[in-house]
């Protein structure tokens, strides 16, 4: 059987790379790639638009209805690790650590709950708590993150970037923060039902942004409309309405990277992980 | 003289796919493939394609490797086949 299984994949793979070999070459100014729109979006971008990053201009502008549906879909997974995972059960285990000696206390009942000080921390049954330098590191390094994050989904027009790309960046600062303290830090940051809000509203600004184009009377998400609700030069109208719509993105791909993290690690009691 | 760095990194490409597939440790594949992106995110950067390098690397160097760690922490370790 696996012996079969190697031949079939052998043979796929063949089809393949025998299909890739009609394919035209990487550049190749003939192929169908760049003789039909690619030469309009390289020649008019800067000028339609008025941003100079094309990936951009193409992603939040041309094809900008295909980007919204992107962002539902990451807003989808994200609401399908919630839906699949999420256990309200509470457990019935508790382990508290004391700080200064090391002595460790295990709470059977689900219904006492202790009051902890400062000398005493909550800790994983799996996992032990991680030392001193890992988490001033991450301490340290966490903002300079976020503000990276805010910056990439800001400069999105005109350098390589975005909503998605900061939105994961973002995401993953939270995820660090989980990794380098424990679960119940990053939970008690930011609140379950504030990021499920927060998911919806990316995409909501997103839809919102081309709802209020429609009302202007243009077409869905056709910026130029925007312009008597902005001020400043209307040359820049779409260039900031992409940003709108990269900002809402951003929102939404944070959210949903930390509802997935917040899910799995914890098979969905957001009570202890990784 | 020239460095054909794309077929370079192509040939780690491929190293790292294989490997992803033998290694009987998930963990370790789920390493290996975090690697595998990032070779994928030089590909792009060669390729002129840097919005698709900088989500590779940010997607699927960064935050999908921690997915699959944190799966792979609330499952087992061990491949069955």
């Amino acid at each position: 059987m696996r012996f079969l299984g190697f031949i079939i994949v052998c043979l796929t793979g063949a089809l393949l790379l025998y299909g890739t070999g009609e394919f035209p070459d990487w550049g190749d100014p003939d192929s169908p790639a760049s003789t039909h729109l690619s030469n309009h979006y390289i020649e008019k971008a800067i000028e339609e638009t008025q941003v100079p990053n094309l990936v951009t201009a193409v992603l939040a502008d041309y094809r900008g209805f295909d980007t919204m549906f992107e962002t539902a879909v990451v807003f989808c997974a994200g609401l399908a690790c919630f839906l699949l995972l999420r256990d309200f059960s509470q457990k019935k285990e508790r382990f508290y650590r004391h700080t200064p000696t090391g002595v460790i206390l295990h709470v059977k009942d689900s219904k006492k709950t202790l009051k902890v000080g400062k000398e005493f921390e909550h800790m994983d049954k799996d996992w032990v708590p991680s030392d001193l330098i890992i988490k001033t590191v991450c301490r340290i390094l966490i903002p300079f993150i976020q503000i990276y994050a805010l910056y990439v989904v800001a400069h999105g027009d005109f350098s390589p970037g975005g909503g998605f790309q900061g939105g994961v960046i973002f995401g993953s600062s939270l995820i660090l923060l989980a990794i380098s303290y424990d679960l119940k830090t990053l939970v008690r940051r930011v609140n379950e039902k504030v990021i499920g809000i927060f998911a919806a509203l990316g995409v909501l600004i997103y839809v919102g942004i081309g709802v209020i184009c429609m009302s202007m009377g243009g077409n869905f998400l056709d910026y130029s409309k925007l312009a008597p609700l902005v001020p400043g030069d209307p040359h820049h109208i779409r260039a900031l309405g992409m940003l709108g719509v990269e900002i809402g993105v951003g929102i939404a791909v944070t959210a949903a990277m930390a509802i997935i993290y917040i899910n799995i690690v914890s098979e969905g009691r957001h009570d202890e992980g990784l | 003289m020239h460095w054909p760095i794309d077929l370079i990194v192509l040939t780690f490409v491929i190293f790292c796919a294989i490997a992803a597939i033998s290694v009987k440790d998930l963990l370790g594949t789920a390493i290996l493939f975090g690697a595998y992106s990032f070779m994928m995110c030089l590909l792009w950067a060669v390729m002129g394609a840097v919005d698709v390098a900088f989500t590779e690397a940010s997607v699927g160097a960064g935050v999908s490797t921690v997915f699959f760690v944190a799966a792979v922490f609330r499952t087992s370790r061990r491949t069955k086949d």
